[in-house]
């Protein structure tokens, strides 16, 4: 999934082959992750879809069903992984995600730990920040979960920069062979403020931690654990609102009398109805506009992003 | 405790696989560039640190030279000393030890507990030093902790606050009789939110969620080779050239013959290897056909009228560039406001607390008297990318685009840079309008060039987490920007080899 290999890196040239990760989209709700196999196929509401005919495609093809439907293949990427995968947990969402890696300040090399791997979210975008040359411990007390989440990591290509273990960080904090050796930590635990103690003597000086919590309760009880070792202590929100865009035919009358300029907009299928009175000297006029208002519903809330860096001694 | 036990069965201990050289310096150097946070983020500095290099609080001059060596995130505080004011290491005052002192009174007197202010008056008569008296105190050598002691000792109304309004009043005096300056290394997420908070128009107001959010939607990573427009002064550029880490390249296009400015760049600290990955070409250069470049000609005339506008305000970013590089960049004033930014914006879009204080003439001076000392980098003028490199684009293609032109016609910019992108590569398009980018999005839609369209407004909201004080902060910002972001396709009709 991550260009770490360069002769798979996204090309003009490149294409899809038996044993590629495809996201099949047909909508941009409606996304899929697929492992291509020759012989296999694909099956939606549109039809069937052979594999056979998706091989030696380049990426970003539209292909066709046997009922002539059609769906697209994309290359997969962290934030499109984040859309297909198996949620056996609540994840993080982009807006959450590109937040926490750019105010953890990952960059190619760092060594960041986590505490849970959950579904894996949140590590595959990790894993593109510190790659090639760096690595995500991530960490989580289900045993289960983390064989799911590493055969992910496997299947996608990245288990040279994740190394997935079965730990309860809260319990037992992080093991003491990370000391000092952390640039970042990631927290999404019920509990962060059992883990801080733990965490103030794996970062390095000046290193950031992120603690993820649903409840301000919890944010609470880690901000005043996180006084004693940690300056720089900021807690946020972080949402994404998004518009709806469409050509809409507004109708304006034209008239003797003085009348409103344009009515509502009604939808394109709507006939426009034509004055009967001849003698009236209205004129109806129709004009294409593009309009946008933003979607009516969105997450509300996911949880609070709170920050801290390692103050110096 | 034993290093390798774990809970759960059977699996192995994870092992620090050789920790590589850390990307991330912790320690300044001579020459290095550095953000300076005076008092608590009132007064953001850029600065190059060098023996000379100094910096001006109140109407002392203060010497740069104590930060050279240090750790970034040491605290400094001015103190008085014969030779004058100089800037001495302190340990952080952690939030801690305030509130734990609170939270012990709180416990303790319970009279405390009912205090409240309605027997405050505010008359200016509370306090009993003069400042006269200060001055005195100050040239007999008091430290800055001895005169706010005496204050409050000589404050009548001080022990009839509550608490908390105790050390907002401690704090207070703090800032003024003993300046913190914190020592921070600047990075993508410092410089962005320091530009956003004292003079966002150089960054076409770009806030660090925002630029985040473009990272990650043009899937910008280690091997990417990102095309980038970038008009906002290069933190964009700087920022891709960050998450790149020294492989792949940040592409900055230009319509026209000149680069866009790009200084912000030079604050980041890069190495040479990750500085090397960063190159500027002129659009015509990457058109595969002419009507590439007849086009290339329209945006540029498209883009004069726009360019007055532009060059006015980084006018001063530009100026800075042509001085040696060991002059601070002070964000907050003493740099003339262009026209433009002060029809659209407020001057002061935090008040300053402390501007209508007598000792407030902040001026900054760094410059000093020899040069000869520091190492400096060339100005950056566009280093041009090698053509094995741009023969490999035009055949492969850019793995994503990001777009950042706050006062271009972003929908054609689009148009012509998309089929420069790789097929099912990502892009994000950053505007202060959402206009243009409807009818972009509208555009892309129809041509069946893209798909995943999506345009979004990213919402960033700060809480102050304090005990019994918890509450969303007095201030936010309620606009970050908009965002179009995508996926190109291979149309059907000219994917097909």
């Amino acid at each position: 999934m991550l260009s770490i290999d360069p002769s798979k890196r996204s090309s003009l040239e490149r294409r899809i082959c038996d044993g590629d990760l495809v996201i099949v989209y047909e909508r941009h709700d409606k996304v899929k992750a697929v492992r291509v196999q020759n012989g296999s196929d694909f099956q939606n509401r549109f039809g069937v879809f052979k594999h056979s005919d998706w091989i030696g495609k380049p990426f970003g093809t539209k292909v066709l069903s046997n009922k002539g439907g059609f769906v697209h293949l994309l290359a997969p990427t962290p934030e499109l992984w984040t859309l297909v995968l198996s949620h056996r947990t609540q994840i993080l969402y982009l807006a959450d995600i590109s937040f926490v890696i750019s105010y953890l300040e990952v960059v190619p090399g760092c060594v960041v730990l986590e505490s849970g791997t959950g579904s894996g979210s949140l590590t595959t975008s990790l894993a593109r920040a510190v790659a090639p040359s760096g690595h995500v411990y991530t960490f989580d007390f289900h045993e289960q979960r983390a064989s799911l989440a590493r055969e992910d990591f496997e299947r996608n290509g990245m288990s040279s920069l994740i190394t997935v273990t079965v730990r309860d960080i809260q319990g037992e904090g992080f093991p003491d062979e990370f000391c000092g050796a952390a640039d970042s930590v990631f927290l999404d635990l019920p509990q962060p403020w059992l883990a801080l103690p733990s965490v103030r003597r794996m970062l390095k000086q000046d290193g950031v931690l992120c603690s993820f919590s649903p409840c301000i309760e919890q944010v609470q009880r880690s901000c005043e654990v996180l006084g004693a070792d940690f300056t720089d202590i900021r807690t946020f929100e972080v949402l994404l609102r998004s518009y709806e865009v469409r050509e809409e035919r507004m109708i304006g009358t034209e008239g003797v009398q003085d009348s409103p300029v344009g009515s509502l907009p009604r939808k394109r299928r709507q006939c426009i109805s034509r004055d009967v009175n001849n003698d009236s000297k209205e004129i109806t006029t129709t004009t294409s506009t593009i309009i946008a208002r933003p979607c009516r519903e969105t997450r509300g809330h996911t949880g609070y992003l709170t920050f801290a860096r390692l103050a110096c001694s | 405790m034993a290093e390798n036990e774990c809970s759960g069965a059977g699996h192995q201990a994870p092992t620090l696989t050789a920790a590589p050289l850390s990307p991330i310096p912790r320690e300044t150097w001579e020459g290095c560039s550095v953000l300076l946070d005076i008092n608590d983020g009132d007064r953001l500095v850029f600065a190059r640190l060098s023996p000379a290099a100094t910096l001006k609080i109140g109407n002392k001059k203060c010497s740069l030279g104590p930060l050279m060596g240090c750790p970034f995130g040491a605290l400094f505080r001015v103190e008085n000393g014969p030779g004058g004011p100089y800037l001495a290491r302190c340990s952080p005052s952690t939030s801690a030890a305030s509130n734990n002192s609170m939270q012990e009174s709180e416990k303790g007197n319970t009279t405390e507990n009912n205090r409240d202010n309605r027997l405050l008056i505010d008359n200016n008569t509370a306090q009993n030093l003069s400042s006269n008296d200060i001055d005195t105190m100050r040239k007999e050598g008091a430290t800055g902790d001895e005169i706010i002691e005496a204050l409050i000792a000589n404050s009548s109304t001080f022990g009839k606050k509550t608490v908390y309004s105790q050390e907002k009043y401690k704090r207070k005096k703090q800032k003024k009789y003993a300046p913190k300056v914190l020592l921070r290394r600047p990075s993508a997420r410092s410089i962005c939110e320091t530009y956003f908070k004292k003079f966002p128009a150089r960054t076409g107001f770009l806030r660090v969620d925002t630029l985040s959010l473009l990272l990650c939607m043009a899937n910008v990573g280690a091997h990417s080779d990102v095309l980038v427009v970038d008009m906002i002064g290069g933190i964009l550029t700087g920022a891709v050239a960050e998450r790149l880490g020294g492989t792949g390249y940040v592409c900055s296009i230009s319509f026209g013959a000149t680069p866009y400015p790009s200084d912000i760049v030079r604050m980041f600290n890069f190495s040479n290897e990750v500085r090397s990955r960063i190159v500027q070409i002129p659009f015509s250069d990457l058109c595969k056909s002419h009507e590439s470049l007849e086009s290339s000609e329209t945006l540029l005339n498209v883009k004069e009228s726009s360019t007055l506008a532009e060059s006015s305000s980084y006018k001063n970013s530009i100026a800075i560039s042509a001085e040696p590089i060991n002059q601070e960049l002070d964000l907050m004033e003493d740099q003339p406001v262009s026209n433009e930014e002060m029809l659209t914006f407020p001057a002061n879009s935090e008040p300053n607390p402390l501007s209508s204080n007598s000792c407030s003439t902040y001026t900054i001076d760094c410059k000093h008297e020899n040069n000869a000392s520091i190492t400096h980098e060339p100005v950056t003028k566009g280093r041009r990318p090698p053509p094995e490199i741009v023969d490999w684009w035009k055949t492969n293609g850019f793995s994503s685009l990001i777009v950042a032109a706050p006062e271009s016609d972003v929908g054609t910019i689009v148009q012509e840079l998309l089929p420069l992108l790789s097929y099912s590569a990502p892009f994000a398009i950053y505007h202060q309008y959402l206009q243009p980018l409807a009818t972009s999005m509208h555009r892309l839609q129809n041509s069946k060039m893209a798909i995943n369209l999506q345009i979004s407004e990213p919402w960033l909201r700060e809480y102050q987490v304090l005990p019994s004080r918890t509450h969303p902060l007095m201030q936010m910002s309620c606009f970050g920007g908009y965002m179009l972001s995508g996926i190109k396709i291979c149309n059907s009709d000219t994917c097909e080899k």
